[in-house]
């Protein structure tokens, strides 16, 4: 009983959670700490084989899909507050307020007799005992779950799937486009120019340099000329290049 | 045996309260989830008053069907987020008018 006195108040708290929570991850993790505490109360209550499935299955993979979905369509999403329909949280509120008062009157007055406790039906074990129902009365009911599960996976299979809208382009189109637009607009069909060739720096900043000497511009990535961050070739970088190269020879030749 | 059977309950009505009015269907699912869980606290004490197996066995089912129920509730989830870049339950409102 002790482990329900430390529990029940923290189960309530974190269920609130998901009432109160304005972002979707908080109220998961209060629903993740619900689904723990009920483990422990399954274990404590003479069943551990649906304690063990309760965190495996449970905590493990539910709560881990809701929390992939919660990332695929956005953590930040923002629960919107205005009501549709006028009045509908407070009369919400109230209704589940009534209906929980007289739930737990009626229902917790109707539970009466002793409890007989499991000790009897776990002789052999939980496990055995459950394989045993399983396997036995309920096993048409085990074979729908089956199918059921494989239905469920085909339905989500084909709810995620989408079609290819656009043919997909392969190298042989994109080459063939290269080509067309070069006839086209002259637009030339090889690879851009890399920055820095010829020039003094190799650095990306710096353009490459025509056997003439001339900058060309093309060859520095677009985003840095929009920034204004292009080092400027300055001509006489050229005759320092060369007067450089004349003296390492004459080194050389020493 | 009735201490659980209230808590069972409290965690009931919480989710079904959290279903009437949370708008993001996430969270609305996650509520239907937390209803789930309280019944089958209530299955596991009913099957410990009673003294046989058949109520586990019930809790055992229903978590089967709920892991079937959110791998589907969450692709649709997925694709109206695909088509309509929300999930709040007041947008999915196409056939109304």
């Amino acid at each position: 009983m002790t482990a329900f006195w430390v529990l029940a108040p923290i189960m309530v708290i974190a269920a609130l959670g998901l009432l109160f929570a304005r972002r979707a991850v908080h109220a998961a993790l209060g629903l993740a700490v619900v689904m723990i505490s009920l483990a422990v109360l399954y274990a404590v209550q003479g069943a551990p084989f649906l304690f063990a499935v309760q965190i495996i299955v449970y905590t493990g993979a539910i709560m881990m899909l809701f929390l992939f979905v919660l990332m695929l369509v956005g953590v930040d999403s923002p629960d919107s507050l205005a009501e549709t329909i006028r009045g509908q949280r407070a009369a919400a509120a109230v209704v589940g307020l009534v209906f929980g008062i007289v739930a737990v009157v009626v229902i917790a007055q109707g539970v009466t007799g002793g409890v007989t406790g499991l000790d009897k039906a776990n002789a052999d074990g939980n496990v055995y005992g459950l394989a045993g129902l399983l396997f036995g009365p309920y096993v048409l009911a085990f074979e729908f779950t089956a199918a059921l599960l494989i239905t469920a996976v085909l339905g989500a299979m084909v709810l995620a799937h989408h079609e290819r809208l656009t043919p997909k382009r392969s190298q042989a189109d994109h080459a063939a486009q290269r080509m067309r637009d070069y006839a086209e607009t002259g637009r030339h069909p090889g690879n851009a120019p890399t920055p820095g060739v010829f020039a003094r720096h190799n650095a990306v900043d710096t353009p490459a340099l025509l056997p003439d000497g001339t900058a060309l511009h093309d060859s520095v990535p677009p985003s840095l000329v929009e920034r204004g961050q292009v080092r400027e070739a300055r001509a006489a970088d050229v005759t320092d290049a060369a007067r450089q190269l004349e003296s390492d020879e004459g080194g050389d030749e020493k | 045996m009735t201490e659980y059977v209230t808590l069972s309950l409290i965690l009931f009505t919480i989710g079904a309260v959290g279903v009437l009015i949370r708008r993001n269907a996430i969270v609305v699912f996650m509520c239907v989830e937390l209803m789930l869980n309280a019944t089958n606290l209530a299955f596991v004490s009913f099957s410990r008053q009673h003294g046989n197996l058949d109520g586990q066995v019930a809790a055992f089912f229903v978590m089967v069907v709920a892991a079937a129920e959110v791998v589907v509730g969450l692709a649709i989830i997925v694709s109206i987020y695909r088509t309509r870049r929300t999930t709040s339950v007041d947008e999915a409102s196409l056939l109304k008018s």
